[in-house]
């Protein structure tokens, strides 16, 4: 367990002395929903009414130009190597290095999705369901990513290839976040939509480190 | 028993794999030609019009086996590579390489076919109706497979980073079709319901049968050819491969 929190740890201090790597992913996020509103236009009923989608697909695509950098500089300096051949278990190292992604990634936007839902007018219950959504769709995303980004270590083209692999899996998340939402405005209970989202992510939890490790192990041999 | 298992396993060599799969691709060859002939045959002149779809309906010989192939396709492939990741033979590798090319043909004949029946009947292109979805998501999941592989210059690598994401893939394929399907039913956006077909007519019934085993053979023969251009390109360097080339 050690070794799993100096993981976390050090993946944070090393983001923290280059802040602009984290805030990058973060306004793209603001960015990409504020674009939205512009393309289709000011009306607010019918932006209501895609909001949740628009934040989750932003949300998708924010936490897709984070995971490249998950292993890939660990990979150029030797350190994955290292990890690799430490006593501590690898699936282990790598839960703490997703651990770390989505906190730098996943829970800004979640700390913003509310901020960035009140733009589509969503009212504070809607916000509440959104945020709640997030928090426990937003480590699934790390963790599906983490499969894709050791899979595409050192490849050519990793960045897009890794959009192709990952985004399909992708989709029961979305359905699910953002459905919960919809569930909500339209005056249902979102709690079935979150339930699913929460099995999911335990699936993940338990499944997609082990499925990471394997496939760091293959990138590295 | 054990002198069977042993004489499995010897097909697991390129080498001994290499003439047993030449030997067998004009056998499927045959079969998919008999069986597309006959499906045909029934599919165009024995099956009765549809009352209500008139003759458009025919096309759902084409389409369904296809869409049944893609998804067993996918099947097969995540089959292969997992046991060439597991027992690391190089032949199941190899398959399961073969195989995402015709399951993605498949998963694209499903889609075009579909949207030619769908005109007419539905008056649209595409409807985002769960099967529709799923099975584009299925046509993305093959994509990702070849484009990974098709990144990775190391064969081996290749192999097993293929194998882990199309287990990945199996594990998700059914979370995305209920996702999907339950996605479908939240919104209703269709309202058409397919699976309120009319009772089918024992002709159609087995043209599409006949049209399924024909495709699936066809699956097969091509498979086969295809893994033997792999062995042949992996495997140049090898003595044998000079031989089986003279």
């Amino acid at each position: 367990m050690n070794a799993f929190l100096a993981t976390v740890r050090r993946d944070l201090l090393l983001a923290l002395r280059r802040k602009s790597e984290v805030l990058t992913a973060v306004f793209f996020f603001v960015i990409v929903t504020s674009l939205f509103p512009l393309g289709i236009g000011p009306e607010a009923v019918l932006l209501k009414k895609i909001a949740p989608g628009i934040l989750w697909v932003a949300a998708l695509l924010a936490t897709l130009l984070g995971l490249p950098r998950l292993f890939a500089t660990d990979h150029v300096d030797g350190t994955l190597e290292q990890m690799v051949l430490s006593p501590s278990p690898l699936g282990l190292l790598v839960a703490g290095k997703i651990l770390a992604h989505w906190l730098l990634c996943g829970l800004p936007l979640v700390l913003l999705a509310p901020l960035l839902g009140l733009q589509f007018d969503l009212d504070a219950s809607a916000l509440g369901i959104l945020t709640l959504a997030l928090l426990l769709g937003t480590p699934l995303l790390s963790l599906i990513g983490a499969i894709g980004a050791a899979l595409t270590l050192g490849v050519r083209g990793g960045g897009v290839l890794l959009a192709l692999l990952i985004l399909p899996l992708y989709i029961p998340a979305l359905i699910f976040g953002a459905g919960a939402v919809e569930a909500h405005i339209a005056g249902l209970d979102a709690s079935g939509h979150l339930s699913l989202l929460a099995a999911m992510l335990a699936l993940a939890v338990f499944f997609a480190p082990w499925a990471t490790t394997a496939a760091l192990r293959v990138a590295l041999e | 028993m054990r002198q069977s298992i042993v004489q499995w396993f010897r097909f697991a060599s390129p080498q001994s794999f290499y003439p047993l799969a030449g030997r067998m691709i004009p056998w499927f060859w045959a079969a998919a030609i008999v069986f597309g002939i006959a499906g045909l045959w029934i599919s165009f002149f024995v099956a009765p019009t549809d009352a209500q779809q008139g003759e458009g309906y025919r096309i759902i010989f084409v389409h369904v086996p296809a869409s049944w192939m893609s998804m067993f396709i996918y099947l097969v492939m995540a089959f292969w590579a997992g046991l060439g990741l597991a027992l690391n033979t190089r032949v199941s590798a190899m398959m399961a390489q073969a195989l995402a090319p015709t399951g993605a043909l498949m998963a694209t004949l499903s889609l075009v076919t579909g949207s030619l029946w769908g005109k007419p009947m539905w008056g649209a292109w595409w409807v985002w109706d769960a099967r529709l979805t799923s099975e584009l998501i299925l046509l993305f999941l093959f994509l990702g497979f070849m484009a990974l592989q098709a990144a990775i210059d190391d064969p081996r690598r290749a192999d097993k980073a293929g194998a882990i994401l199309a287990l990945v893939g199996v594990v998700n394929i059914p979370i995305i079709y209920f996702s999907v399907k339950w996605w479908n039913t939240l919104h209703q956006g269709s309202t058409i319901n397919l699976n309120k077909a009319p009772s089918m007519a024992q002709t159609m019934l087995w043209g599409m049968l006949l049209m399924a085993l024909a495709f699936w053979m066809y699956s097969i023969a091509v498979a086969l050819m295809r893994v033997r251009a792999i062995i042949l390109e992996r495997e140049r360097n090898t003595e044998w491969v000079k031989h089986a080339l003279e």
